[in-house]
């Protein structure tokens, strides 16, 4: 699966061997790449750490002054920011079990053998190459609309009608993020069923298995690192949605949408509270390690097989 | 292989001698065809709608029910290119191209010192660029922000390629690692026995090898940056504005515009989506970082 094939790195010659200078030499091709992101992603986020403990509003420059853990508790008590939090794990979790099983599916159906495959293929992965922006964009109008919106007609001869960006605002939100991400998951699920070896199926079959048997014994087992693969990539991504929120509901009716992006973008631009808006950013940073640590045990698993 | 999903037909499930005539069959079904084929008809129609509204008059956007059949017209393009597009068009695209040839730059030394040189902590530093693009945007957006606006490069251009740069960065040395690890160990050591530096072997051996890979690489981060939302309509307002947030001027002041608002989203998308067509044999390993095939 990660089946970089070269299994240990060419050189190695003993560490210990090895000269200061020799030693940073070598490192030295990493540094420009490990000190730009360390300037534009972790220097930041102190920063943040750091206004947390601020009250700054933007509108007044010079209102810096140190509160504490005020903002924290502010943060932490305001109702917005618990429905926030709430609504970011239903979207979250939806849309990513929505599209992960859909992706399984459609995955299976892929990997069979039809008429004009590959143009299905090319079909099915677009959502998720539309800009997230356009593609928000395009079902808010075309497709939700209520009166001339296609998701209306398409359904009226079951009679089901709503206005679904105000009545489901968050159901129409899961519905657009499974729509975009169902692509990504299938493509992972894909290369795991491609990816499987054919001698392994051959034999099963040779002792007598069912398509069924093989299915949930072989196939299954073999996919599932790809599945918690396509979870963790999902939901990191997922997590932050930001333009489908902006662009169909703007977080609303009131705050019915509103997801933890959105929340803390509204503090900062448009409340111009930096002190909230930091605090609730690291408030988020905080959970997202505990959801990280996890991830990166999930990485660590496929990557060990290298070594 | 990374063909993996561009495969022909594959073997293994023909002609294995003794397989039940039952399951031969039951491959070949059409149903299964059929489903698939619903499926995907099913996924890309928002996007052929969208498309196809982009050449209707206004009046025809908007109907109940939907007019499927129409004369097409180009009104619409003209329409929205006449609406200063281009600016847009040229932001998105010089951040989008300066920062994937900057992460590109960047990742490929990077990488090549955490696959093929034995360097300490090289697996921290490999998790450390990762576990960067967990840190969720939002937490850095503020210093960013005050940053771009003590530095008078707010609304700049080249301050959105920095930060994409720094976005896409991780995602590039992952996926060119996994280049790297994948060459054949023989032929590196051949040219290290015929006596190559490690420069001769670099551009000489390494270079020509993985510049498919280094390719998917670029594609992959030019798509992310294209799409990207959240920084451009932060630190951008009208000077360096993008693709994206010329867009969202469609959801308030031109809301009934659905023909000319679909034409811009068709431009909008359409460099991506065609990238993508063109290269998906390499989106799933991009997009998983590399860690599947």
């Amino acid at each position: 699966m990660t089946a970089q094939s070269s299994k240990a790195p060419v050189r190695r010659p003993d560490a210990g061997a090895l000269t200061r200078a020799q030693r940073w030499g070598r490192r030295a091709p990493l540094l420009p790449a490990l000190l730009f992101v360390i300037a534009l992603t972790q220097v930041p986020f102190l920063f943040t750490v750091y206004y947390s403990t601020q009250g700054r509003n933007l509108l007044r420059p010079d209102s810096g002054e140190f509160v504490g853990l005020a903002n924290y508790a502010k943060v932490l008590a305001e109702p917005h920011f618990r429905n926030a939090v709430a609504n970011t794990v239903v979207l979250t979790v939806s849309a990513v079990a929505l599209s992960m099983l859909l992706g399984i599916a459609l995955a299976v159906l892929l990997d069979q053998r039809f008429a004009g495959r590959a143009v299905v293929r090319t079909m099915l992965i677009t959502p998720f190459l539309v800009m997230p922006a356009a593609a928000a964009l395009l079902w808010k109008t075309s497709m939700y609309h209520p009166v001339f919106g296609l998701v209306n007609w398409a359904l009226s001869p079951f009679g089901i009608s709503a206005d679904w960006v105000s009545q489901y605002p968050l159901l129409s939100i899961i519905a657009v993020l499974t729509w975009q991400w169902t692509p990504f998951m299938m493509l992972i699920v894909l290369a795991g069923l491609q990816s499987q070896s054919p001698e392994v199926l051959e034999a099963a079959r040779v002792d007598g298995a069912g398509s069924w048997a093989t299915f949930r014994r072989v196939t299954f087992p073999h996919l599932r690192r790809f599945i918690e693969l396509g979870i963790l990539l999902g939901t990191i991504y997922v997590v932050q949605t930001f333009d489908a929120i902006f662009m169909i509901t703007q977080g609303g009716p009131g705050q019915a949408s509103t997801n933890l992006p959105y929340f803390i973008y509204l503090q900062a631009f448009r409340a111009f509270d930096v002190g909230e808006a930091a605090a609730a950013g690291v408030i988020v940073v905080a959970a997202t390690i505990a959801i990280a640590m996890f991830a990166l045990r999930v990485i660590s698993n496929l990557f060990e097989e290298e070594s | 292989m990374t063909t993996a999903i561009a495969a022909p037909p594959k073997t293994k499930v023909q002609g294995v001698a003794g397989l039940p005539g039952r399951l031969r069959y039951r491959r070949r079904l059409p149903v299964v065809g059929i489903l698939a084929w619903l499926a995907g008809l099913l996924f890309f129609f928002p996007v052929l709608w969208m498309f196809a509204t982009g050449f209707k008059q206004e009046a025809q956007a908007s109907t109940d029910p939907p007019t499927f059949l129409f004369a097409p017209t180009l009104d619409q393009y003209r329409a929205v290119l006449g609406r200063d597009f281009a600016p847009y068009f040229l932001n998105s695209l010089s951040a989008s191209l300066i920062s994937t040839v900057l992460a590109v730059a960047l990742a490929l030394p990077a990488a090549y010192a955490l696959s093929l040189v034995r360097i300490p902590a090289w697996r921290d530093s490999l998790f450390f660029f990762i576990s960067t693009k967990m840190l969720p945007p939002v937490a850095m957006i503020l210093p960013l922000y005050v940053l771009a606006t003590n530095l008078g490069v707010l609304d700049n251009v080249t301050m959105l390629a920095m930060v994409y740069t720094a976005m896409n960065l991780p995602i590039a040395v992952w996926m060119i690692r996994s280049f790297l690890m994948e060459l054949p160990k023989e032929v590196l050591e051949a040219a290290r026995l015929d006596g190559a530096t490690r420069r001769t072997e670099m551009w000489r051996v390494i270079f020509p090898m993985i510049a498919p890979g280094l390719a998917a690489t670029a594609l992959i981060c030019f798509i992310f940056a294209w799409n990207e939302f959240f920084f451009a309509v932060s630190l951008t307002a009208t000077q360096a504005a993008t693709v994206p947030v010329f867009l969202v001027g469609f959801i308030t002041g031109e809301g009934l515009f659905w023909a000319r608002l679909s034409a811009a989203s068709t431009m909008a998308a359409l460099p991506v989506i065609l990238a993508g067509w063109a290269a998906q044999r390499w989106l799933v390993r991009g997009l998983s970082l590399g860690a599947v095939k």
